[in-house]
């Protein structure tokens, strides 16, 4: 079992650095480095870098993406929805480069992901309609429902939290396993498999945050209301 | 048989079950809502972005059961603390 959590790369004192906190670090200052480094010369002209280019797809495929699935502006949810996606995914791209071992195949990192969704829900409700109206969405049916309600607000943490690791560690798991087996062919393409499922567990994990934090942002839940076009989510 | 023995072919063929029961049932419903999105899909082509979002997501939904039993097979054949608990007892 490929247990980053335990293989401790850097120790300083009582402090201890995992090989899940390094590649963590090193998938954050890649990600941070690169837009540094693009975001320093933009240029609103017709004439751009392809860098710029690059950036300006990516983050203008987000926004689409948000819009349609939460039927709002997408500006607030941006930052948060957008920065999960681009972790996971590019953790699990540079899954394919020979050493590295994803982060969020340690259940840590996934719980950690899942914690900021279950903290974010009720932030971004409470900001959109205030305190009371975002509680008042705990007892929405009947006010008999509230267990359940929180109950549903923990188990869709823990599932978010297992699919993703489940995912990505049976994916880095299967290649080890079939290294020892039939090396040269047969992990290749698991690992272009596990790229694939990579990219699309990014996708629905960032799109199920979005969809937790609409429903808490949705004024009524359950009950269709028209926004500024007119149309009904 | 000792104990260690009996845990260790108790917790393979549960193993075994696990990820057989688990992975039948994924899969049936994956398939079951796959074939809906494609049908619908060919009757409404121009809502493809959509219909295909959601089953993206519903699918990843439906899976997550069968990667809760990948994931409960792979404790136990990799991490059972059972085995740990008596391996230790054994050792020492």
């Amino acid at each position: 079992m490929p247990n980053t959590d335990a293989v401790v790369v850097w120790r300083w004192g009582a402090y201890e650095v995992n090989a899940t906190i390094a590649y963590t670090w090193l998938v954050m200052g890649l990600l941070t480095g690169v837009s540094c480094l693009v975001t320093r010369r933009l240029s609103a002209s017709t004439r751009l870098t392809r860098w710029q280019n690059l950036l300006e797809v990516i983050v203008l495929a987000i926004r689409a993406q948000i819009r349609e699935v939460s039927q709002q502006e997408p500006g607030p949810y941006l930052p948060f929805v957008g920065t999960l996606f681009l972790f996971i995914a590019t953790s699990s791209i540079l899954g394919v480069v020979p050493g590295f071992v994803p982060p969020t195949a340690s259940l840590s990192t996934t719980v950690a992901l899942a914690l900021c969704v279950l903290v974010a829900v009720p932030l971004f409700g409470v900001a959109r309609q205030g305190v009371l109206r975002y509680l008042r969405t705990y007892l929405h049916p009947t006010p008999l429902m509230l267990p359940i309600n929180v109950m549903g607000e923990i188990s869709r943490t823990v599932a978010l939290a297992v699919r993703l690791y489940g995912n990505m560690m049976s994916g880095t798991m299967i290649v080890a396993i079939l290294i020892g087996i039939a090396p040269f062919f047969f992990p290749i393409v698991m690992q272009l498999f596990g790229l694939l499922t990579g990219l699309i567990q990014a996708y629905i994990f960032a799109v199920l945050a979005m969809v937790y934090i609409a429903a808490a942002t949705r004024a009524h839940p359950g009950k269709a209301h028209a926004d500024r076009d007119g149309r009904t989510p | 048989m000792n104990d260690l023995g009996l845990i260790g072919m108790v917790s393979i063929i549960t193993a075994g079950i696990t990820v057989a029961v688990g992975s039948f049932g994924a899969a049936l419903g994956e398939g079951r809502a796959a074939a809906q999105g494609l049908a619908a899909i060919a009757q409404q082509p121009d809502e493809a972005n959509t219909i295909s979002r959601t089953l993206f997501v519903s699918l990843a939904i439906v899976e997550s059961s069968g990667i809760y039993s990948l994931v409960v097979s792979l404790i136990l054949i990799f991490a059972n603390p059972f085995w740990n608990r008596v391996a230790a007892q054994v050792s020492g």
